[in-house]
């Protein structure tokens, strides 16, 4: 029906957007991190606490999904990413794990540990857990140390299993970077979703702590990537080599991207203006809107254009394509076939949060609530 | 890429670690979700705010358990690619498939309706709520659907064809996978047992509320519905366990004879009722298996084949091969399987060599042995063996469990219709006592199902040994170790925080 390297087009795309959408909703992250900034009595607390409470297995199905879509995909990726930067990835797990239970044991009597433990819990799932994955991230287009074998096998030529890439400023970049775009967005979605004066006094406080943190890292990231030397393959012998300004090549090749990068990035600074400044609820949104349309677009030039996602420092010719990396011509088809769920996903995702969320959620409405975080 | 057995066990004991600890949470999220939703919908036709307070007190167990379910849930998914590596590629392209369609189909639906289920009560209608609350079972369900489709075909792959120029399986039928009786059966198998799981949890703690005679009206009306639930789901568990077992007995002759300690087979093979293993029992010795035991004549051949005369293959024949009933040793299959791992390599070498000819030789070589390559990994016969001690035992245990709670729930429904049920303090005794009884079932099954399985992560296909990732032993003892003081820590708080929510009851909500 298609041919192999449209999918494989299509796939990485839609792991783009996958990526993307789960880099949106580590607002939730962002928000734990903020409990003791926005918010200053325990009534606050609660209040920020059960906001994202409603939202957060939202983003931690995303990164299953991300992960989901990923092995299906591009298992050899799964394989040697996943198997090979060991520490890393199993350090991003803990993360997440603690996160899960935080929730729901915080208030709850004899929770054995205290309300503070769990607390710390999701500060360090909103911190180190994103920074880590932002460094994840930052390897696709830094590298990792990996060898894959003519049998596809793979192994990671360093001891310290994928922790050296934290010795990359580009990658420690990344992470912080990810960190403060979610605090910013913590920081508007508490303005969207709740409904206590004190609290939207603060935000814009928060807001301009965080983002200019992040604008300062991304112009670092987004500059060192449209200047850095890039992998690509030879699309008849799949030899990987080396082309200078790949990604800016890539932007210049695709206007339509570069364009789409330049609203995203004005949709952000938008909408952090409109909550910022106008104290605007729907500011979330905006910025939202733009920081998908930008981690899509990062994603997706990693995919397309004979480019190598994951180099290898190792031994180049180990770098892993689209096309070198991906699922089989028919999984691909029956995957793209599922895939047809997504839009009806989305559908009564965004029907229900805004079902959910046509009120503000306020101090009162928690403390009346039978079940409540 | 042999690894070392330090590196294999202590990846099978981190994985084993997960999957035990996942499985504590999973099945009473898997039944009780139901059981919340039958409440909910009394609740919504008849307008009685009791069952509205019934509802939503199980709904807060639910929310304590969910949490470090789904905790335990994300590293499984995860852990496929940092200590199976060669397992995400070699079989990734027909497992990777019902994972992200799990996530798709199902995580989303759970998480969405979940939401609505706790805190919509005041912001959705009565039936918008409910049917958020059916969405959460259905959808907590539909993710066993498709982890189970997974499991189901590690014992019995089926649907693909293995593509030497990638070296790995290539998916070739989807239906065959999704449709693969073995993954049938254990999907209806593992969720009813869920269910019944989820029916003791109710019972378990009625009885005590009746015991204690607090929340009396509330318990009562409550192990009404698990009881009912019980009986039922139990009987379909019972008879999804048979087919089960067919299952087992046509694709996985080795872990049947594990499970029933059989070592000589035999026609009209019986099935241990109950019995004590010999454990200086070796591979084709004349001891007795078993110290001592107690058989069901038949049964066995009748339970694996659905013929009480069939033949049942033992551990000796299957190890050391049967000519009579046509079975090849183990240690002609290694020797076909070296072969296809042989040929495999050559074809790899004549083809970058731009030999075709030497190069379409050993693709014929390898078509005619790759059926046996997974044993050409093997290190001795014997390694095809699992173990029987622990197969045999959990299956047992299993087995004697299952039955006894299908008693359980007769009696209680039978005291509960004639309104005796408070008085019979002995039956609301054994109805408290039983529930360690039904966790430990539920990992008995699991380890049936996977200790049975080993030394294969995909049955016949591919050994553990040979599917792991390439990382340093010590790096994967240090996460097994930090893994185990976090779910246990995790495990003391999540016990309990349950423990006080029974305690305080459902008139402290």
């Amino acid at each position: 029906m298609f041919e192999l390297l449209t999918l494989q087009h299509y796939w990485w795309l839609l792991v783009s957007i996958l990526g993307a959408l789960f880099v949106f909703m580590t607002f939730v992250q962002g928000g734990q991190t903020l409990l003791y900034t926005l918010a200053k009595t325990e009534d606050e607390r609660d209040v920020l606490v059960n906001s994202l409470g409603r939202k957060w297995e939202l983003t931690f199905s995303a990164l299953v999904m991300f992960g989901g879509a990923l092995f299906a995909a591009f298992p050899l990726f799964y394989a040697v990413s996943f198997g090979g930067a060991y520490y890393v990835w199993m350090a991003i797990l803990f993360c997440f794990i603690i996160q899960a239970v935080a929730y729901e044991y915080r208030k709850k009597p004899d929770n054995f540990y205290g309300q503070r433990f769990y607390e710390t819990l999701l500060y360090i799932n909103g911190t180190l857990g994103i920074f880590l994955i932002g460094v994840a991230l930052g390897t696709l287009f830094s590298g990792g140390n990996f060898y894959v074998n003519d049998m596809n096998l793979s192994r990671w030529a360093t001891e310290s299993y994928g922790l050296e890439a934290l010795l990359n400023p580009f990658n420690l970049a990344f992470g912080a970077m990810l960190v403060f775009l979610a605090r910013t967005q913590g920081a508007l979605y508490f303005l969207n979703n709740v409904d206590e004066i004190t609290i939207s006094q603060r935000v814009k406080k928060v807001v301009c702590r965080n983002f200019i943190p992040f604008l300062l890292l991304f112009l670092y990231v987004f500059g060192s990537i449209l200047f850095q030397d890039g992998y690509v393959y030879d699309p008849k012998t799949l030899i990987v080599s080396v082309e200078s300004m790949k990604f800016l090549h890539t932007f210049l090749l695709h206007p339509i991207l570069a364009f789409i990068m330049l609203a995203g990035v004005l949709l952000l600074l938008y909408g952090v203006y409109l909550g910022a400044i106008k104290k605007n609820i729907y500011a979330v949104w905006w910025s939202g809107v733009g920081t998908v349309l930008v981690v899509t677009v990062l994603l997706f030039i990693l995919g397309i254009n004979n480019s190598i996602y994951y180099p290898s420092l190792a031994d180049m010719q180990s770098s892993l394509s689209v096309v070198n990396s991906s699922g089989s011509l028919y999984t691909l088809e029956v995957m793209s076939v599922a895939s047809l769920l997504v839009p009806i996903v989305l559908g009564y995702i965004t029907y229900i949060w805004r079902s959910m969320d046509a009120t503000k959620i306020t101090i009162d409405e928690v403390k009346a609530d039978s079940h409540h975080y | 890429m042999e690894h070392t057995d330090l590196l294999v066990d202590y990846s099978r004991a981190q994985f084993a670690l997960t999957a035990l600890y996942h499985w504590i949470f999973v099945p009473l999220t898997l039944g009780l979700t139901f059981i919340i939703a039958i409440m909910e919908t009394i609740y919504v036709k008849t307008l009685d705010e009791k069952w509205k307070t019934i509802t939503k007190y199980w709904m807060g167990l639910l929310a304590i358990n969910f949490a470090i379910g789904l905790a335990t849930g994300i590293i499984m998914e995860f852990e496929f690619g940092t200590n199976w590596s060669n397992y995400s590629w070699i079989v990734g392209d027909i497992f990777g498939a019902p994972l992200a369609i799990e996530g798709l189909m199902a995580f989303f639906m759970e998480s969405t309706f979940f939401a609505v289920m706790f805190f919509g009560w005041d912001k959705v209608s009565k039936r918008a709520h409910l049917t958020s609350t059916w969405l959460v079972a259905i959808g907590s369900n539909l993710s066993a659907l498709w982890i189970l489709i997974a499991n189901g075909w590690m014992q019995h792959p089926v649907g693909m064809k293995f593509n030497p120029d990638s070296a790995r399986n290539e998916m070739e039928n989807f239906a065959a996978v999704v449709f693969n009786p073995n993954a049938v059966s254990k999907f209806l198998h593992t969720i009813s047992s869920g269910y019944v799981l989820a029916s003791l949890f109710v019972i378990s703690i009625s009885a005590w509320y009746l015991l204690k005679k607090r929340d009396v009206a509330f318990a009562k009306k409550s192990i009404v519905v698990a009881a009912s639930f019980g009986l039922i789901t139990s009987i379909l568990m019972l008879t999804t366990g048979d087919e089960s077992a067919h299952q087992v007995a046509l694709n996985q002759p080795m872990k049947l004879a594990a499970m029933e300690g059989l070592y000589k087979g035999e026609e009209r093979a019986g099935i241990v009722a109950f019995g004590l293993l010999e454990s200086e029992k070796e591979i084709n010795d004349d001891l007795d298996p078993f110290k001592f035991m107690f058989e069901i004549p038949g049964a066995l051949s009748f339970l694996g084949y659905h013929d009480i005369n069939a033949f049942v293959p033992g551990i000796d024949d299957l190890i050391l091969g049967n000519e009579k009933h046509n079975i090849i040793s183990v240690k002609e299959k290694m020797i076909i399987g070296k072969k296809a791992v042989q040929a495999l390599s050559d074809y790899k070498k004549f083809k970058k060599e731009g030999n075709t000819l030497a190069m379409n030789e050993a693709l014929k070589t390898f078509r005619a042995t790759s059926h046996y390559m997974g044993y050409g990994y093997l290190k001795k016969p014997e390694g095809a063996l699992p173990d029987v001690a622990l197969t045999f035992y959990s299956f047992h245990i299993m087995v004697a469990a299952g039955s006894w709670f299908l008693v359980l729930f007769i009696l209680i429904l039978y005291f509960s219709m004639k309104n005796e049920l408070t008085n019979k303090k002995w039956l609301l005794r054994l109805g408290v006592i039983t529930l360690p009884l039904g966790y430990a079932a539920q990992e008995c099954g699991w380890i049936v199902a996977e200790v049975g399985r080993q030394p294969w992560a995909i049955q016949d296909l591919l050994p553990v040994g040979m599917a792991t990732s390439n990382v340093g032993s010590t790096s994967v003892m240090i996460t097994f170790w930090l893994f185990a003081i976090l779910f246990t820590a995790l495990l003391i708080a999540e016990v309990k925080i349950m423990l006080k929510q029974i305690s305080i009851g459902p008139e402290g909500h």
